[in-house]
């Protein structure tokens, strides 16, 4: 289903969460709304999902207007950054609420919901912990109930709320990729909220990101990247050295400046730290007139080459 | 035994057993010790004069009632009080505590005088013919007045801490308003809602000060067993006294002991399991 979104304000007292947003969210895609807190992406997600209401503005679903209809009749699925399972309720009761609470006639008949159950927690991959209740269950775990629990309504569209924040970083990485191939699966329009700029390059078909309640840039992580529309795209999606360059000052990532010793030209500078645990090494230079140390970063096997240590002199060409 | 931070085990635990010994054990079993110069025969027929059975039917009868009722109101005033934000907030949360600051006799008075057939709110029942001051009904706004604050301060602070969240979660799942507290919201809060009915219930059953003013206190009808007690000792019957405190004693035991198994089970099916 498509979700478009079209000129949504909303203000908190005198604070102003979003200012007349705009976007378009395209059917059966993958979308990531990315920006740092208190930038709104989370008040958006919320308002989409009908938790929240805006000022001004609409929402439409596939062109239908529901800027008014509550979230349980919007048939999104909604999952909480803390995952928000019932912990009074077993895992199978958990993700049965959505079905239990329809009227009887359009309530399925308990050996469908128990179909339904085992069918989604297959999808999940945790099969068979039906009567297993939430604090028994993992964080990673948990987050798959909750999917599970939004899923089992059948709903349009999936919305997630940093859904991989509350994880440690070895789960983290491993259920980013396993959403990637759940939505290839699945196909469900799907955006999440996210803080981390590595999540949404590496997650999304499409990248939004948000700053002080307005858009800054829509696009691939591809464009979003290499093509940062503003200052605020630029410095937010990685680290931005900022050098002189012909026509004023250039904004230039750390992969993409070369260093080099005894060679002529480019900039000059002195080597002041030289940190080379992972897969790049980082290399702070001091460049004269500057404040703040140019960070310069390099491959393995480049830092080999070059075995640089600190005090060497070097030459920085971008 | 294992090693800790903070010594001291065996110092608090004779502490403990020492003061719950001279506070609570000593001058209960001093009651009974009392109660057994009349013998079995004698106490049954001083525990069953149908002026003392009516005496529990009013006390644990309407003590009950008023601590259900609050079991309502008390989690709605608990529920604005945590939920909402409004002007003089702070003012409103200061006053639940009001019954357990104000001596119960001033209650008593205030309570009578209001609701006396006269009075500013006695008057308008008075013409529904309903007379609440001087009759159980009477006893039954008093015992509601005091156990208000038991229910509101044991409900707060786990309100506090619920997952909006949650509510939020079965709202998106379709779930109804009356849905989701019956079904999320109720299990939450159900185990702390026992506890505050048990504790007004219990305070209730042994309140004095407030209800003689408002009750009437007539035999067979308005009596609470704390006032036949001090009848009973007026009279210089103080084993007659101490006989039907030894049932208040007992009953009261048995009822919190209900209260507290039932609470512990929806505490542990509230938590899923494990405790």
């Amino acid at each position: 289903m498509k979700i478009e979104v079209q000129g949504i304000s909303k203000k908190f007292g005198r604070f102003p969460a979003l200012h007349e947003v705009n976007l378009t969210v395209p059917s059966g895609k993958l979308v990531a709304l990315l920006g740092p807190s208190g930038s709104g992406k989370t008040t958006l997600l919320r308002i989409i999902a009908g938790l929240e209401f805006g000022d001004t503005g609409r929402i439409l679903f596939d062109g239908r207007d529901v800027t008014e209809l509550p979230a349980g009749k919007r048939q999104v699925g909604f999952v909480f950054q803390h995952y928000a399972l019932f912990r009074h309720l077993t895992v199978f009761r958990n993700i049965t609420f959505g079905l239990d609470v329809r009227p009887r006639r359009l309530r399925p008949s308990p050996v469908d919901a128990a179909k339904r159950v085992a069918e989604l927690l297959k999808l999940v991959q945790l099969e068979g912990l039906e009567s297993r209740f939430p604090p028994q269950l993992s964080g990673g775990q948990r987050q798959r109930i909750a999917l599970a629990r939004a899923l089992a309504v059948e709903p349009k569209v999936l919305l997630l709320d940093e859904p991989f924040g509350a994880l440690d970083a070895k789960v983290r990485k491993d259920l980013r990729r396993w959403l990637r191939e759940f939505h290839e699966r699945v196909h469900i329009t799907t955006l999440f909220v996210t803080h981390d700029q590595e999540e949404a390059l590496e997650l999304a078909d499409e990248v939004v990101v948000l700053h002080e309640g307005r858009i800054q840039q829509i696009g691939t992580p591809e464009q979003i990247y290499h093509q940062p529309a503003n200052e605020f795209v630029h410095t937010f999606l990685g680290n931005v050295n900022e050098l002189p360059g012909s026509g004023g000052t250039l904004r230039v990532r750390p992969h993409e400046i070369l260093i080099g010793k005894n060679e002529e030209g480019g900039l000059v500078g002195t080597v002041v730290n030289v940190h080379a645990a992972g897969p790049v090494v980082r290399v702070l230079v001091r460049v004269p007139d500057r404040t703040d140390p140019v960070l310069v970063e390099l491959s393995q096997r480049e830092h080999s080459g070059l075995g640089l240590v600190e005090n060497d002199r070097v030459t920085l060409s971008y | 035994m294992r090693r800790r931070i903070l010594p001291g085990f065996g110092l608090t635990l004779g502490f403990t057993l020492l003061y719950l010994g001279l506070i609570v054990l000593l001058p209960l079993s001093a009651t009974v010790w009392k109660t057994s110069s009349l013998g079995l025969e004698g106490f049954w027929e001083v525990a069953t004069t149908p002026r003392a059975l009516a005496s529990y039917r009013v006390t644990f009868g309407l003590s009950l009632l008023a601590a259900l009722v609050n079991g309502v109101f008390g989690v709605i005033v608990a529920w604005m009080l945590v939920r909402y934000e409004f002007p003089g907030k702070k003012l409103v949360d200061a006053m639940v505590d009001l019954p357990f600051a104000l001596p119960t006799a001033v209650a008593g008075i205030a309570l009578a005088t209001l609701y006396a057939p006269q009075g500013w709110l006695g008057r308008w029942f008075e013409e529904f013919g309903i007379k609440v001051a001087f009759t159980p009904a009477g006893i039954f706004v008093a015992l509601t007045f005091i156990g208000l604050p038991f229910v509101v301060r044991t409900v707060q602070p786990v309100l506090e801490q619920a997952e909006r969240e949650l509510e939020e979660a079965a709202a998106s799942l379709g779930a109804t308003w009356w849905q989701t507290v019956r079904r999320i919201i109720l299990p939450v809060l159900l185990p702390s809602i026992l506890t505050g009915v048990a504790m007004a219930f219990a305070r209730a059953i042994g309140e004095y000060g407030s209800v003689i003013f408002i009750a009437g206190n007539m035999p067979m009808i308005s009596e609470i067993t704390p006032l036949l007690i001090v009848i009973k000792l007026e009279q210089y019957d103080y084993a007659g006294a101490t006989a039907l405190a030894v049932v208040m004693l007992v009953a009261s035991f048995c009822l919190l002991l209900v209260i507290n198994t039932l609470q512990w089970w929806t505490a542990r099916r509230s938590s899923g399991g494990v405790a």
